[in-house]
Protein backbone atom coordinates (compact mmCIF):
# COMPACT_ATOMS: atom_id res chain seq x y z
CA UNK A 1 0.00 0.00 0.00
CA UNK A 2 1.00 3.31 -0.67
CA UNK A 3 0.51 7.01 0.79
CA UNK A 4 0.03 9.71 -1.71
CA UNK A 5 0.27 13.25 -0.92
CA UNK A 6 -0.85 15.93 -3.51
CA UNK A 7 -0.38 19.60 -2.76
CA UNK A 8 -2.51 21.49 -5.55
CA UNK A 9 -3.73 24.68 -6.38
CA UNK A 10 -7.63 24.97 -4.56
CA UNK A 11 -9.12 25.61 -8.48
CA UNK A 12 -8.10 22.40 -9.65
CA UNK A 13 -10.09 20.53 -6.89
CA UNK A 14 -12.96 19.37 -8.65
CA UNK A 15 -11.14 18.42 -11.84
CA UNK A 16 -8.37 16.13 -9.95
CA UNK A 17 -11.67 14.87 -7.60
CA UNK A 18 -13.49 13.89 -11.19
CA UNK A 19 -10.55 12.44 -12.59
CA UNK A 20 -9.76 10.25 -9.67
CA UNK A 21 -13.66 9.15 -9.55
CA UNK A 22 -13.19 8.14 -13.37
CA UNK A 23 -10.52 5.78 -12.52
CA UNK A 24 -12.44 3.93 -9.88
CA UNK A 25 -10.66 5.77 -6.97
CA UNK A 26 -13.56 7.53 -4.51
CA UNK A 27 -11.81 7.58 -0.98
CA UNK A 28 -9.73 10.78 -0.59
CA UNK A 29 -9.29 13.34 2.71
CA UNK A 30 -8.57 17.03 1.88
CA UNK A 31 -7.14 19.79 3.98
CA UNK A 32 -6.47 23.51 3.15
CA UNK A 33 -3.60 24.08 3.75
CA UNK A 34 -0.86 27.24 3.33
CA UNK A 35 2.45 26.84 2.01
CA UNK A 36 4.97 27.39 -0.50
CA UNK A 37 7.51 26.14 -2.81
CA UNK A 38 9.29 28.27 -5.87
CA UNK A 39 6.26 30.52 -6.40
CA UNK A 40 6.22 33.98 -5.42
CA UNK A 41 3.73 35.51 -3.05
CA UNK A 42 1.84 38.67 -3.08
CA UNK A 43 1.70 42.25 -1.85
CA UNK A 44 -1.26 43.70 0.16
CA UNK A 45 -1.31 47.24 1.15
CA UNK A 46 -3.76 48.58 4.00
CA UNK A 47 -3.60 52.36 4.37
CA UNK A 48 0.29 52.51 3.91
CA UNK A 49 1.06 49.74 5.97
CA UNK A 50 2.48 46.92 3.45
CA UNK A 51 2.58 42.87 4.01
CA UNK A 52 4.57 40.29 1.97
CA UNK A 53 1.97 37.20 1.98
CA UNK A 54 4.27 34.50 0.92
CA UNK A 55 2.45 31.51 2.11
CA UNK A 56 -0.43 31.13 0.15
CA UNK A 57 -4.15 29.13 0.01
CA UNK A 58 -3.56 25.40 -1.18
CA UNK A 59 -5.34 22.61 -1.08
CA UNK A 60 -3.88 19.16 0.46
CA UNK A 61 -5.28 15.49 -0.74
CA UNK A 62 -4.22 12.27 1.07
CA UNK A 63 -5.57 8.85 -0.33
CA UNK A 64 -3.77 5.06 0.28
CA UNK A 65 -3.89 3.24 -2.91
CA UNK A 66 -2.70 -0.55 -3.65
CA UNK A 67 0.79 -0.68 -4.50
CA UNK A 68 -0.07 -1.82 -8.23
CA UNK A 69 -2.53 1.36 -9.41
CA UNK A 70 -0.32 3.97 -7.73
CA UNK A 71 1.51 5.02 -10.54
CA UNK A 72 -1.64 5.02 -12.61
CA UNK A 73 -3.28 7.34 -10.03
CA UNK A 74 -0.17 9.33 -9.93
CA UNK A 75 -0.79 10.18 -13.76
CA UNK A 76 -4.13 10.59 -13.48
CA UNK A 77 -3.95 13.21 -10.74
CA UNK A 78 -0.41 15.00 -12.41
CA UNK A 79 -3.00 15.23 -15.77
CA UNK A 80 -5.74 17.00 -13.56
CA UNK A 81 -4.28 19.46 -11.69
CA UNK A 82 -1.23 20.62 -14.23
CA UNK A 83 -1.82 24.12 -15.21
CA UNK A 84 1.84 24.46 -16.80
CA UNK A 85 2.43 27.23 -14.73
CA UNK A 86 4.85 27.83 -11.26
CA UNK A 87 2.34 26.77 -8.60
CA UNK A 88 1.20 23.61 -9.68
CA UNK A 89 2.59 21.79 -6.64
CA UNK A 90 3.73 18.57 -6.06
CA UNK A 91 2.86 14.88 -5.11
CA UNK A 92 4.42 12.26 -2.56
CA UNK A 93 3.96 9.06 -2.64
CA UNK A 94 5.33 7.27 0.95
CA UNK A 95 4.90 3.45 1.78
CA UNK A 96 2.26 2.28 4.60
CA UNK A 97 2.33 -0.13 6.76
CA UNK A 98 -1.19 -1.10 7.41
CA UNK A 99 -4.58 -0.15 7.16
CA UNK A 100 -7.65 -1.06 9.55
CA UNK A 101 -11.54 -0.73 8.90
CA UNK A 102 -12.52 0.54 12.64
CA UNK A 103 -16.22 -0.83 11.68
CA UNK A 104 -14.98 -4.20 11.30
CA UNK A 105 -10.96 -4.61 11.93
CA UNK A 106 -10.70 -5.64 8.10
CA UNK A 107 -6.89 -5.17 7.23
CA UNK A 108 -4.57 -4.24 4.32
CA UNK A 109 -5.86 -3.62 1.32
CA UNK A 110 -9.09 -5.04 2.05
CA UNK A 111 -9.70 -2.20 4.37
CA UNK A 112 -9.13 0.40 1.87
CA UNK B 1 -84.87 108.28 22.79
CA UNK B 2 -81.51 109.24 24.58
CA UNK B 3 -81.82 106.00 27.12
CA UNK B 4 -82.74 103.57 23.57
CA UNK B 5 -79.92 105.32 21.61
CA UNK B 6 -77.45 104.13 24.36
CA UNK B 7 -79.10 100.88 25.05
CA UNK B 8 -78.33 100.28 21.73
CA UNK B 9 -74.76 101.21 21.53
CA UNK B 10 -73.69 99.17 24.64
CA UNK B 11 -75.86 96.41 23.43
CA UNK B 12 -73.85 96.88 19.70
CA UNK B 13 -70.70 96.99 21.62
CA UNK B 14 -70.99 94.19 24.06
CA UNK B 15 -71.71 92.13 20.69
CA UNK B 16 -68.56 93.27 18.51
CA UNK B 17 -66.59 92.27 21.49
CA UNK B 18 -68.14 89.03 21.54
CA UNK B 19 -67.51 89.32 17.64
CA UNK B 20 -63.72 90.17 18.55
CA UNK B 21 -63.01 87.68 21.06
CA UNK B 22 -64.44 85.15 19.16
CA UNK B 23 -61.92 86.35 16.18
CA UNK B 24 -58.88 85.70 19.03
CA UNK B 25 -59.88 82.59 20.20
CA UNK B 26 -59.98 81.30 16.69
CA UNK B 27 -56.73 82.79 15.99
CA UNK B 28 -55.34 81.72 18.97
CA UNK B 29 -56.30 78.10 18.40
CA UNK B 30 -55.35 78.34 14.65
CA UNK B 31 -51.76 79.32 15.59
CA UNK B 32 -51.71 76.49 18.24
CA UNK B 33 -52.78 74.17 15.83
CA UNK B 34 -49.60 75.49 13.32
CA UNK B 35 -47.41 75.06 16.08
CA UNK B 36 -48.22 71.77 16.96
CA UNK B 37 -48.29 71.04 13.54
CA UNK B 38 -44.30 72.05 12.96
CA UNK B 39 -43.71 70.55 16.38
CA UNK B 40 -45.02 67.30 15.54
CA UNK B 41 -42.74 67.70 12.02
CA UNK B 42 -39.41 68.81 13.87
CA UNK B 43 -40.16 66.27 16.47
CA UNK B 44 -40.16 63.17 13.71
CA UNK B 45 -37.00 64.28 12.25
CA UNK B 46 -35.56 64.63 15.24
CA UNK B 47 -36.16 61.25 16.07
CA UNK B 48 -35.31 59.55 13.71
CA UNK B 49 -32.04 61.59 13.94
CA UNK B 50 -31.38 60.54 17.38
CA UNK B 51 -32.13 57.04 16.05
CA UNK B 52 -29.87 57.37 13.22
CA UNK B 53 -26.59 58.52 15.37
CA UNK B 54 -26.88 55.97 17.47
CA UNK B 55 -27.09 53.80 14.80
CA UNK B 56 -23.73 55.22 13.60
CA UNK B 57 -21.51 53.92 16.87
CA UNK B 58 -23.54 50.25 16.99
CA UNK B 59 -23.41 48.71 14.73
CA UNK B 60 -21.75 51.31 12.17
CA UNK B 61 -18.60 51.98 14.47
CA UNK B 62 -18.78 48.44 16.04
CA UNK B 63 -18.47 46.78 12.48
CA UNK B 64 -16.02 49.79 11.10
CA UNK B 65 -13.11 49.30 13.83
CA UNK B 66 -14.46 45.24 14.64
CA UNK B 67 -13.49 44.57 11.15
CA UNK B 68 -10.04 46.47 11.05
CA UNK B 69 -8.28 44.34 14.04
CA UNK B 70 -7.18 41.32 14.21
CA UNK B 71 -9.50 38.47 14.68
CA UNK B 72 -8.52 37.64 18.11
CA UNK B 73 -9.71 41.68 19.18
CA UNK B 74 -13.03 41.47 17.24
CA UNK B 75 -15.11 41.21 20.36
CA UNK B 76 -12.99 43.67 22.74
CA UNK B 77 -12.92 46.43 19.69
CA UNK B 78 -16.96 46.01 19.61
CA UNK B 79 -17.29 46.16 23.20
CA UNK B 80 -15.20 49.08 23.36
CA UNK B 81 -18.26 50.81 21.09
CA UNK B 82 -20.86 48.98 22.74
CA UNK B 83 -19.94 49.97 26.34
CA UNK B 84 -19.49 53.32 25.66
CA UNK B 85 -23.52 53.75 24.36
CA UNK B 86 -24.01 52.48 28.01
CA UNK B 87 -21.48 54.33 30.16
CA UNK B 88 -22.42 57.47 28.34
CA UNK B 89 -25.48 57.48 28.73
CA UNK B 90 -25.86 56.60 32.49
CA UNK B 91 -22.98 60.19 32.32
CA UNK B 92 -25.06 62.14 30.88
CA UNK B 93 -28.37 61.36 32.70
CA UNK B 94 -26.60 61.98 36.01
CA UNK B 95 -24.51 64.63 35.54
CA UNK B 96 -23.65 65.57 32.02
CA UNK B 97 -26.45 66.76 29.88
CA UNK B 98 -26.19 69.56 32.59
CA UNK B 99 -22.40 70.10 32.25
CA UNK B 100 -22.79 70.11 28.69
CA UNK B 101 -26.04 72.54 28.14
CA UNK B 102 -26.94 74.10 31.86
CA UNK B 103 -26.39 77.65 32.01
CA UNK B 104 -22.56 78.21 33.06
CA UNK B 105 -19.85 80.22 33.15
CA UNK B 106 -18.31 80.14 29.39
CA UNK B 107 -16.39 77.11 30.17
CA UNK B 108 -18.71 74.36 31.59
CA UNK B 109 -22.35 74.51 32.24
CA UNK B 110 -23.88 74.67 35.79
CA UNK B 111 -25.98 71.80 38.00
CA UNK B 112 -29.22 72.94 36.69
CA UNK B 113 -30.64 69.95 34.85
CA UNK B 114 -28.70 67.19 36.97
CA UNK B 115 -30.56 63.81 37.05
CA UNK B 116 -32.19 65.65 34.38
CA UNK B 117 -33.97 67.58 36.57
CA UNK B 118 -36.58 70.33 34.56
CA UNK B 119 -36.00 68.48 31.17
CA UNK B 120 -39.43 67.43 29.74
CA UNK B 121 -41.60 67.97 26.81
CA UNK B 122 -41.71 71.64 27.13
CA UNK B 123 -39.17 73.13 24.41
CA UNK B 124 -36.08 74.86 25.69
CA UNK B 125 -36.70 77.94 23.43
CA UNK B 126 -32.79 78.76 23.47
CA UNK B 127 -31.53 75.52 21.77
CA UNK B 128 -34.50 74.17 20.03
CA UNK B 129 -37.92 76.15 20.37
CA UNK B 130 -39.85 73.74 18.39
CA UNK B 131 -39.07 70.57 19.56
CA UNK B 132 -39.11 68.86 23.26
CA UNK B 133 -36.18 69.53 25.65
CA UNK B 134 -36.23 65.55 25.83
CA UNK B 135 -35.35 64.94 22.40
CA UNK B 136 -32.77 67.80 22.07
CA UNK B 137 -31.33 66.16 25.28
CA UNK B 138 -31.34 62.80 23.68
CA UNK B 139 -30.33 64.05 20.49
CA UNK B 140 -26.74 65.81 22.21
CA UNK B 141 -26.60 62.60 24.29
CA UNK B 142 -26.01 60.33 21.40
CA UNK B 143 -22.88 62.62 20.22
CA UNK B 144 -21.75 62.36 23.40
CA UNK B 145 -21.56 58.40 22.79
CA UNK B 146 -19.40 58.15 19.46
CA UNK B 147 -16.88 61.00 20.54
CA UNK B 148 -15.49 58.93 22.71
CA UNK B 149 -15.97 55.09 20.84
CA UNK B 150 -14.18 57.30 18.12
CA UNK B 151 -11.00 57.52 20.56
CA UNK B 152 -11.12 53.53 20.80
CA UNK B 153 -9.69 53.47 17.43
CA UNK B 154 -6.03 54.69 18.44
CA UNK B 155 -6.18 52.05 21.70
CA UNK B 156 -7.51 49.09 20.04
CA UNK B 157 -5.96 45.65 20.94
CA UNK B 158 -4.10 46.97 24.07
CA UNK B 159 -6.13 48.61 26.45
CA UNK B 160 -7.07 46.53 29.72
CA UNK B 161 -11.03 47.35 29.65
CA UNK B 162 -11.44 48.60 33.55
CA UNK B 163 -8.80 50.97 32.42
CA UNK B 164 -10.93 52.11 29.28
CA UNK B 165 -13.79 52.45 31.47
CA UNK B 166 -12.00 54.95 34.20
CA UNK B 167 -10.16 56.46 31.10
CA UNK B 168 -13.84 57.25 29.45
CA UNK B 169 -15.69 58.39 32.61
CA UNK B 170 -12.74 60.99 33.36
CA UNK B 171 -12.44 62.29 30.08
CA UNK B 172 -16.01 62.43 29.23
CA UNK B 173 -15.79 64.56 32.86
CA UNK B 174 -12.51 66.94 31.77
CA UNK B 175 -12.80 66.97 27.67
CA UNK B 176 -15.96 66.36 26.30
CA UNK B 177 -18.96 68.36 28.99
CA UNK B 178 -16.60 71.29 28.83
CA UNK B 179 -15.72 71.63 25.18
CA UNK B 180 -19.44 70.81 23.94
CA UNK B 181 -20.80 73.71 26.58
CA UNK B 182 -18.10 76.05 25.12
CA UNK B 183 -19.52 75.60 21.55
CA UNK B 184 -23.06 74.77 21.86
CA UNK B 185 -24.02 75.33 25.52
CA UNK B 186 -25.73 78.89 26.14
CA UNK B 187 -23.09 81.60 27.03
CA UNK B 188 -20.36 79.12 25.62
CA UNK B 189 -17.03 81.16 24.80
CA UNK B 190 -17.31 79.60 21.41
CA UNK B 191 -20.67 79.94 20.66
CA UNK B 192 -21.60 81.49 17.57
CA UNK B 193 -25.13 81.79 17.96
CA UNK B 194 -26.15 82.53 21.90
CA UNK B 195 -23.29 84.90 22.37
CA UNK B 196 -19.91 83.36 22.42
CA UNK B 197 -17.06 85.85 23.02
CA UNK B 198 -15.20 84.14 19.80
CA UNK B 199 -18.07 82.80 17.68
CA UNK B 200 -16.34 79.50 15.95
CA UNK B 201 -18.61 77.61 13.30
CA UNK B 202 -19.00 74.23 14.26
CA UNK B 203 -22.31 72.75 12.68
CA UNK B 204 -22.54 69.41 13.82
CA UNK B 205 -19.46 69.02 16.05
CA UNK B 206 -15.95 69.24 14.31
CA UNK B 207 -14.28 70.45 17.12
CA UNK B 208 -16.55 69.00 19.89
CA UNK B 209 -16.63 65.51 18.35
CA UNK B 210 -13.49 64.59 16.21
CA UNK B 211 -10.63 67.24 17.02
CA UNK B 212 -11.11 66.42 20.56
CA UNK B 213 -11.42 62.42 19.94
CA UNK B 214 -8.71 62.50 17.21
CA UNK B 215 -6.27 64.26 19.54
CA UNK B 216 -7.11 62.12 23.00
CA UNK B 217 -6.23 59.17 20.39
CA UNK B 218 -3.08 60.47 19.10
CA UNK B 219 -1.81 60.73 22.61
CA UNK B 220 -3.53 57.61 23.65
CA UNK B 221 -1.41 55.95 21.23
CA UNK B 222 1.65 57.82 22.41
CA UNK B 223 0.85 57.29 26.17
CA UNK B 224 0.46 53.23 25.72
CA UNK B 225 3.15 52.58 22.95
CA UNK B 226 2.55 50.30 20.20
CA UNK B 227 1.11 47.13 20.14
CA UNK B 228 3.36 44.07 20.89
CA UNK B 229 5.05 42.74 17.17
CA UNK B 230 4.08 45.96 15.95
CA UNK B 231 5.85 46.40 12.62
CA UNK B 232 7.22 42.71 12.86
CA UNK B 233 4.47 40.83 12.97
CA UNK B 234 1.47 41.51 10.49
CA UNK B 235 -1.67 43.58 11.94
CA UNK B 236 -3.93 43.23 8.71
CA UNK B 237 -7.50 43.81 9.09
CA UNK B 238 -9.39 40.14 9.57
CA UNK B 239 -12.66 41.22 7.60
CA UNK B 240 -12.42 44.29 5.35
CA UNK B 241 -16.25 42.96 4.86
CA UNK B 242 -16.68 43.90 8.62
CA UNK B 243 -15.47 47.02 8.16
CA UNK B 244 -17.24 48.24 4.61
CA UNK B 245 -20.87 47.54 6.10
CA UNK B 246 -20.06 49.57 8.94
CA UNK B 247 -18.81 52.35 7.13
CA UNK B 248 -21.62 52.28 4.86
CA UNK B 249 -24.16 52.71 8.23
CA UNK B 250 -21.84 55.71 9.26
CA UNK B 251 -22.52 57.25 5.84
CA UNK B 252 -26.05 56.89 6.39
CA UNK B 253 -25.93 57.46 10.29
CA UNK B 254 -24.45 60.68 9.52
CA UNK B 255 -27.67 62.24 7.73
CA UNK B 256 -28.62 62.26 11.72
CA UNK B 257 -25.20 63.83 12.65
CA UNK B 258 -25.49 66.36 10.02
CA UNK B 259 -28.83 67.14 8.83
CA UNK B 260 -30.56 66.42 12.54
CA UNK B 261 -27.94 69.23 13.89
CA UNK B 262 -30.44 72.30 11.86
CA UNK B 263 -32.24 70.71 14.92
CA UNK B 264 -35.66 70.98 12.90
CA UNK B 265 -36.49 69.73 9.23
CA UNK B 266 -36.07 72.76 7.31
CA UNK B 267 -34.72 73.56 4.25
CA UNK B 268 -31.45 74.15 6.29
CA UNK B 269 -31.28 70.39 7.31
CA UNK B 270 -31.70 69.58 3.72
CA UNK B 271 -28.51 71.97 3.17
CA UNK B 272 -26.87 69.68 5.53
CA UNK B 273 -27.93 66.52 4.30
CA UNK B 274 -26.81 67.40 0.22
CA UNK B 275 -23.57 68.77 1.96
CA UNK B 276 -22.68 65.49 4.00
CA UNK B 277 -23.56 63.47 0.72
CA UNK B 278 -21.46 65.48 -1.23
CA UNK B 279 -18.51 66.10 1.26
CA UNK B 280 -18.76 61.74 1.56
CA UNK B 281 -18.60 60.95 -2.23
CA UNK B 282 -15.56 63.95 -2.88
CA UNK B 283 -13.52 62.57 -0.16
CA UNK B 284 -13.83 58.76 -0.89
CA UNK B 285 -13.03 60.01 -4.63
CA UNK B 286 -9.82 61.74 -3.70
CA UNK B 287 -8.37 58.72 -0.92
CA UNK B 288 -9.25 56.17 -4.02
CA UNK B 289 -6.92 59.14 -6.77
CA UNK B 290 -4.12 59.32 -3.84
CA UNK B 291 -3.82 55.73 -3.91
CA UNK B 292 -4.14 54.85 -7.40
CA UNK B 293 -1.77 57.14 -8.00
CA UNK B 294 0.43 55.95 -5.21
CA UNK B 295 0.49 52.41 -4.63
CA UNK B 296 -0.84 51.41 -8.22
CA UNK B 297 -4.20 50.38 -6.86
CA UNK B 298 -7.09 51.50 -5.20
CA UNK B 299 -8.61 49.89 -2.47
CA UNK B 300 -12.16 49.07 -0.55
CA UNK B 301 -10.22 50.11 2.40
CA UNK B 302 -9.05 53.58 1.00
CA UNK B 303 -11.79 54.30 -0.48
CA UNK B 304 -14.08 53.78 3.04
CA UNK B 305 -11.31 55.64 4.84
CA UNK B 306 -11.46 58.32 2.57
CA UNK B 307 -15.54 58.18 2.69
CA UNK B 308 -15.20 58.56 6.74
CA UNK B 309 -12.39 61.44 6.14
CA UNK B 310 -15.53 63.55 4.23
CA UNK B 311 -17.72 63.26 6.78
CA UNK B 312 -16.04 64.41 9.24
CA UNK B 313 -14.06 67.14 7.86
CA UNK B 314 -18.05 68.26 5.97
CA UNK B 315 -19.50 68.20 9.55
CA UNK B 316 -18.76 71.77 11.26
CA UNK B 317 -19.08 72.97 7.81
CA UNK B 318 -22.68 70.94 6.48
CA UNK B 319 -25.08 73.62 7.87
CA UNK B 320 -22.76 76.35 6.50
CA UNK B 321 -21.63 75.76 3.02
CA UNK B 322 -23.10 75.15 -0.61
CA UNK B 323 -23.24 71.81 -2.12
CA UNK B 324 -20.12 72.72 -4.34
CA UNK B 325 -18.11 74.34 -1.49
CA UNK B 326 -18.77 70.59 0.17
CA UNK B 327 -17.42 68.89 -2.70
CA UNK B 328 -14.38 70.74 -2.39
CA UNK B 329 -13.56 70.05 1.34
CA UNK B 330 -14.79 66.40 0.68
CA UNK B 331 -12.17 66.07 -1.99
CA UNK B 332 -9.29 68.21 -0.10
CA UNK B 333 -9.86 65.93 2.98
CA UNK B 334 -9.62 62.24 1.29
CA UNK B 335 -6.40 63.85 0.27
CA UNK B 336 -5.11 65.70 3.23
CA UNK B 337 -6.33 62.12 5.44
CA UNK B 338 -4.14 59.96 2.39
CA UNK B 339 -1.38 61.74 3.29
CA UNK B 340 -1.80 61.65 7.21
CA UNK B 341 -2.02 57.90 8.02
CA UNK B 342 -0.31 56.55 5.07
CA UNK B 343 2.80 58.74 4.64
CA UNK B 344 3.24 60.59 8.08
CA UNK B 345 1.95 58.27 10.28
CA UNK B 346 4.86 55.47 8.69
CA UNK B 347 7.14 58.77 9.05
CA UNK B 348 6.65 59.17 12.54
CA UNK B 349 6.44 55.76 13.60
CA UNK B 350 3.39 55.66 16.43
CA UNK B 351 1.16 53.20 16.29
CA UNK B 352 -2.54 54.93 16.36
CA UNK B 353 -3.91 50.97 15.33
CA UNK B 354 -7.14 52.03 13.79
CA UNK B 355 -6.26 55.74 12.69
CA UNK B 356 -8.40 57.68 14.89
CA UNK B 357 -6.04 60.66 14.85
CA UNK B 358 -5.38 60.41 10.79
CA UNK B 359 -9.25 60.41 9.79
CA UNK B 360 -10.92 62.85 13.04
CA UNK B 361 -8.07 64.86 14.28
CA UNK B 362 -6.80 65.89 11.06
CA UNK B 363 -9.63 65.58 8.83
CA UNK B 364 -11.67 67.48 11.47
CA UNK B 365 -9.49 70.31 11.95
CA UNK B 366 -9.20 70.54 7.93
CA UNK B 367 -13.09 70.86 8.14
CA UNK B 368 -13.39 73.25 10.84
CA UNK B 369 -10.58 76.20 8.95
CA UNK B 370 -12.01 75.48 5.75
CA UNK B 371 -15.80 76.14 7.56
CA UNK B 372 -14.44 79.93 8.01
CA UNK B 373 -13.42 79.60 4.38
CA UNK B 374 -16.90 78.40 2.72
CA UNK B 375 -19.11 79.25 4.94
CA UNK B 376 -22.04 81.72 3.50
CA UNK B 377 -25.05 83.81 5.05
CA UNK B 378 -27.20 82.18 1.89
CA UNK B 379 -26.94 79.06 3.54
CA UNK B 380 -27.39 80.28 7.20
CA UNK B 381 -27.31 83.41 8.12
CA UNK B 382 -26.27 82.97 11.75
CA UNK B 383 -24.02 86.83 12.26
CA UNK B 384 -26.54 89.99 12.84
CA UNK B 385 -25.67 93.49 12.96
CA UNK B 386 -27.65 95.31 15.99
CA UNK B 387 -30.43 96.34 13.62
CA UNK B 388 -30.89 93.28 12.48
CA UNK B 389 -28.95 92.62 8.61
CA UNK B 390 -27.56 89.57 7.84
CA UNK B 391 -23.50 89.93 8.04
CA UNK B 392 -20.90 87.55 6.15
CA UNK B 393 -20.25 84.50 7.46
CA UNK B 394 -17.13 82.91 6.36
CA UNK B 395 -13.16 84.58 4.24
CA UNK B 396 -14.70 84.29 0.53
CA UNK B 397 -18.07 86.27 2.00
CA UNK B 398 -15.87 88.74 2.82
CA UNK B 399 -15.74 87.85 7.08
CA UNK B 400 -11.49 87.47 7.24
CA UNK B 401 -11.69 87.65 11.20
CA UNK B 402 -13.85 84.14 10.97
CA UNK B 403 -10.55 82.16 9.56
CA UNK B 404 -8.96 83.22 12.86
CA UNK B 405 -11.70 82.57 15.38
CA UNK B 406 -12.00 78.68 13.70
CA UNK B 407 -8.15 78.61 14.18
CA UNK B 408 -8.91 79.25 18.16
CA UNK B 409 -11.66 76.99 18.03
CA UNK B 410 -9.33 74.19 16.57
CA UNK B 411 -6.29 75.05 18.89
CA UNK B 412 -8.84 75.23 22.02
CA UNK B 413 -10.49 71.59 21.07
CA UNK B 414 -6.40 70.40 20.30
CA UNK B 415 -4.88 71.64 23.55
CA UNK B 416 -7.97 70.59 25.92
CA UNK B 417 -8.11 67.23 24.29
CA UNK B 418 -4.15 66.71 24.31
CA UNK B 419 -3.88 67.74 27.99
CA UNK B 420 -7.42 65.85 29.20
CA UNK B 421 -6.36 62.49 27.76
CA UNK B 422 -2.95 62.72 28.80
CA UNK B 423 -3.75 63.56 32.38
CA UNK B 424 -7.15 61.36 32.10
CA UNK B 425 -5.16 58.04 31.35
CA UNK B 426 -2.43 58.72 33.83
CA UNK B 427 -5.07 58.79 36.47
CA UNK B 428 -6.56 55.80 35.13
CA UNK B 429 -3.11 53.41 34.78
CA UNK B 430 -2.44 54.52 38.25
CA UNK B 431 -5.90 52.98 39.77
CA UNK B 432 -6.11 49.61 37.03
CA UNK B 433 -3.19 49.71 35.21
CA UNK B 434 -2.87 50.72 31.24
CA UNK B 435 -1.99 47.81 29.37
CA UNK B 436 -3.25 43.84 29.55
CA UNK B 437 -0.06 41.41 30.48
CA UNK B 438 1.82 40.70 27.43
CA UNK B 439 0.37 37.26 27.53
CA UNK B 440 -2.77 38.39 27.87
CA UNK B 441 -2.23 40.99 24.79
CA UNK B 442 -0.76 37.62 22.67
CA UNK B 443 -4.20 35.99 23.20
CA UNK B 444 -6.36 38.81 22.25
CA UNK B 445 -8.28 40.92 23.86
CA UNK B 446 -11.40 38.44 23.34
CA UNK B 447 -10.67 35.60 25.15
CA UNK B 448 -8.23 38.14 28.14
CA UNK B 449 -10.94 40.16 28.97
CA UNK B 450 -14.11 39.07 28.23
CA UNK B 451 -13.35 35.34 27.90
CA UNK B 452 -15.42 34.54 24.33
CA UNK B 453 -14.38 34.19 20.67
CA UNK B 454 -15.85 36.04 17.62
CA UNK B 455 -15.57 33.15 15.70
CA UNK B 456 -16.49 29.45 16.88
CA UNK B 457 -16.65 27.82 13.48
CA UNK B 458 -16.27 24.11 15.10
CA UNK B 459 -19.16 24.65 17.31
Amino acid sequence: MKKIEAVIQPFKLEDVKEALKAIGIDGMTIIEVRGHGRQKGHKEVYRGQEYQVDLLPKVKLEMIVASARVDEVVQTLSTAARTGKIGDGKIFVTNVEEAIRIRNDERGEAAL
Amino acid sequence: MFWKTCLFLLTSVALNAQVASNADARLKSLEDATRAAQSSGDNAWMLTSCALVLFMTGPGLALFYGGLVRSKNVLGTMMHSFSLMVLATLLWAVVGYSLAFGEGNPFIGGFQYVFLHGVGATPNADYAPTIPHLTFMAFQLMFAIITPALISGAYAERMKFSTMLVYTTLWMLVVYFPMAHMVWGKGGLLNASLGGRIPCLDFAGGTVVHITSGISALVAALVLGPRAGYGREPMKPHSLVLSVIGACMLWVGWFGFNAGSALNASGLASSAFVATHFGAAAAAAGWMLAEWLHNGKPSILGAISGCVAGLVAITPAAGFVQPMPALAIGFLAGLFCFFMVTIVKMKLGYDDSLDAFGVHGAGGTLGALLTGVFATSLVNPIFKDASGRTLASGLLEGNAAQLGHQAVGVLIALSLGAAGSFVCLKIAAALCGLRPSSEQEEDGLDLSMHGEEGYNLES
